[in-house]
């Protein structure tokens, strides 16, 4: 008898591995049947998982701490022994505010567009109409990363600009009537303003933190321990699918399969070129190659380091004006679940981190890290600032960012 | 009390309308438009808002709601939650409510439950007239097979119905799948 599980999820690339878990055999060949459920909200997604729809859901992963904190209703635990992806994103400009703050062709940098922009912001914030941006969700990491670029370069999000929430499949159509000057979004839905000739992509998100945590694979707390043994079962075929989704060989086949009604109902040759980290970033220029625009898989990708979840909660108090409470803390710490991630992996081919929690933002370099399985060597970690986030110091962490 | 309903199928928007026209000291506004979707909200100060499960606007509201905490009448992103069971049965039937804080759980339960019931009839509906028009187009194929059969091999029309049944029970088929095959077969081999 199969284990059955349900997991939710959006339209978006990032969605791939439980898809491809489930089309490739993985997930089969660890005796687990997936249902895929697709909405068009996160909102939905996250209803489905708390009422007993869905087993699971492909998340931002900063909504899953904040359900479990109760932000906006009222608090329930949710487990997140997985990560679905780092990174993936992009900044996507009209052409016409892209043209006054970023390169003709090619990525921009960071602190000279953000340094750019903030004139630009300065003039529209004098004219009465601040410079507005779209991101897909207030709990996002698109909504954390496009802050923590915008405060950097000295323009507050709240005060100087707006950010506001855009579903992805209307940021194109929100570039062209004017509703927004940007967005922050992960792909397809970059490429589809760019095609249709609305955007401009200025910025992956990659370059502002070089190993942003993205997407999660969420539970409700209590099934990670009642059906333990089927859990580690999905975790594993989720491996197999992020290792296959990875290789060059399966690329065109898996955008094909992404690309389906079911699934994104989008273009294979748009979806193909982000899982191959390459970006159109202006209609009617040549390809860009962006090395680990999305990262599935490598450096123990999807292990889910409980420092990650503690830099999205010193985000969320950052902009909520509120204090790290040390309560809170622990509880958002807990959300991410390493021990379940070695308890499925153990003995598997993959490496498993030594450690559950690291400083992120400290490695510019190749740096070998300590391992109770296999091998295992870091690549730069950093954020475009050169600052480090060290979890054992969250206070201190957020009184040196400049804040509200 | 006012109640909105946020709903792109204005049919059933007017499904739900209709039934909870039955309370009298409710006012009702139906809201189909996902441009300026939150102004409006904001115009119309509900006290009560129903909205389906497959609305891509709701995190935009969300949005909005977590926002409007600040202002005189926040909304809630839940009815009470000690109705665990009232929210579940909402959830599955594809329907999610907002209500106004402080509100009376005895006054948004009857709501709740007559809006889980009409959206349940309307799927039904919908699962009806689905069939009734499967139904239908599976007619005019075999209707249209038929004259192909007719016409190509000079049958009687209970003739040619005759040999599309036993080809379907010989293969264990259905005969609109056997009338479809016959259909695309004509239209391959360049017949209109």
């Amino acid at each position: 008898m199969a284990a059955r599980f349900t997991i939710g999820f959006l339209p978006l690339v990032d969605a791939c591995l439980p898809i491809l878990a489930r089309e490739h055999g993985f997930a089969e060949a660890e005796g687990v049947s997936l249902d895929l459920v697709r909405d068009v909200s996160w909102a939905t997604v996250l209803d489905r998982l708390l009422y007993g729809q869905t087993h699971a859901a492909h998340m931002v992963a900063p909504l899953a701490i904040a359900t479990a904190l109760g932000r906006g209703r009222p608090a329930v635990p949710l487990a997140v022994p997985f990560v679905l992806g780092l990174n993936g994103n992009a900044v996507t400009l009209r052409p016409d505010l892209a043209a006054l703050v970023a390169p003709e062709t090619g990525l921009g940098d960071p602190r000279k567009v953000g340094t750019a922009l903030r004139a630009v912001a300065a003039q529209r914030k004098a004219e009465g109409r601040p410079l507005r941006f779209g991101v897909v969700h207030r709990y996002s990491s698109h909504s954390y990363m496009l802050r923590y670029w915008l405060a950097e370069c000295g323009i507050h999000p709240d005060r100087d600009v707006e950010v506001a929430t855009v579903p992805p499949p209307f940021c194109a159509d929100a570039l062209e009537a004017g509703e927004v000057d940007g967005i922050c979004v992960g792909e397809p839905w970059n490429s589809v303003a760019v095609e249709r000739g609305v955007g401009r992509i200025v910025l992956a998100t990659a370059q502002i933190w070089r190993r942003g945590v993205e997407k999660v694979l969420a539970f409700r707390e209590p099934l990670i321990e009642e059906r333990g043994a089927e859990v580690d079962a999905l975790l594993r075929a989720l491996v197999a699918a992020a290792r296959h989704f990875v290789d060059p060989a399966n690329w065109a086949a898996n955008a094909a399969i992404l690309a389906r009604t079911e699934y994104l109902d989008g273009s294979p040759a748009i979806i193909q070129r982000a899982i191959s980290d390459r970006l159109l970033v202006a209609k009617g220029t040549e390809t860009v190659h962006f090395p680990d625009f999305m990262f599935q898989y490598r450096e123990a990708a999807n292990f889910p380091w409980v420092s990650q979840a503690l830099w999205l909660y010193t985000q969320m108090i950052r902009w909520e004006g509120r204090e790290i409470h040390p309560d809170e803390a622990e509880r958002a710490a807990r959300v991410f679940r390493p021990d379940v991630y070695r308890r499925a992996l153990k003995g598997l081919d993959e490496p498993l981190p030594g450690a559950s929690s690291k400083v992120e933002g400290s490695l510019a370099g190749l740096t070998p890290v300590g391992t109770q399985q296999g091998r295992m060597v870091l690549e730069s970690n950093m954020f475009f600032d050169g600052r480090a986030f060290d979890p054992a110091d969250l206070a201190g962490y957020l009184e040196g960012l400049p804040r509200p | 009390m006012r109640i909105a309903i946020v709903d792109e199928s204005a049919t059933r928007a007017a499904v739900i309308r209709e039934g909870l026209a039955a309370f009298e000291d409710c006012e009702i506004f139906v809201l189909t438009e996902r441009k300026g979707l939150v102004a409006r909200i904001g115009e119309v100060a509900p006290d009560i808002v129903l909205i389906d499960l497959g609305n891509p606007s709701r995190d935009v509201l969300e949005e909005y709601f977590a926002v409007s905490r600040v202002l005189d009448r926040p909304i809630a992103m839940f009815v009470d939650q000690s109705d665990e069971e009232a929210i579940a049965a909402s959830i599955d039937a594809g329907v999610s409510s907002y209500v106004v804080d402080g509100l009376a759980p005895h006054r948004i339960r009857p709501i709740l439950d007559l809006a889980v019931r009409r959206f349940n009839a309307f799927a039904r509906l919908q699962a009806d007239l689905s069939e009734a028009k499967g139904k239908l187009a599976e007619r005019e194929t075999i209707d249209k097979a038929k004259r192909i059969l007719m016409d190509s091999r000079r049958l009687s029309e209970p003739q040619a119905y005759a040999e599309l049944r036993k080809t379907a029970m010989d293969q264990g088929r259905r005969i609109a799948e056997i009338a479809e095959a016959v259909v695309t077969a004509h239209r391959l081999m360049g017949g209109a």
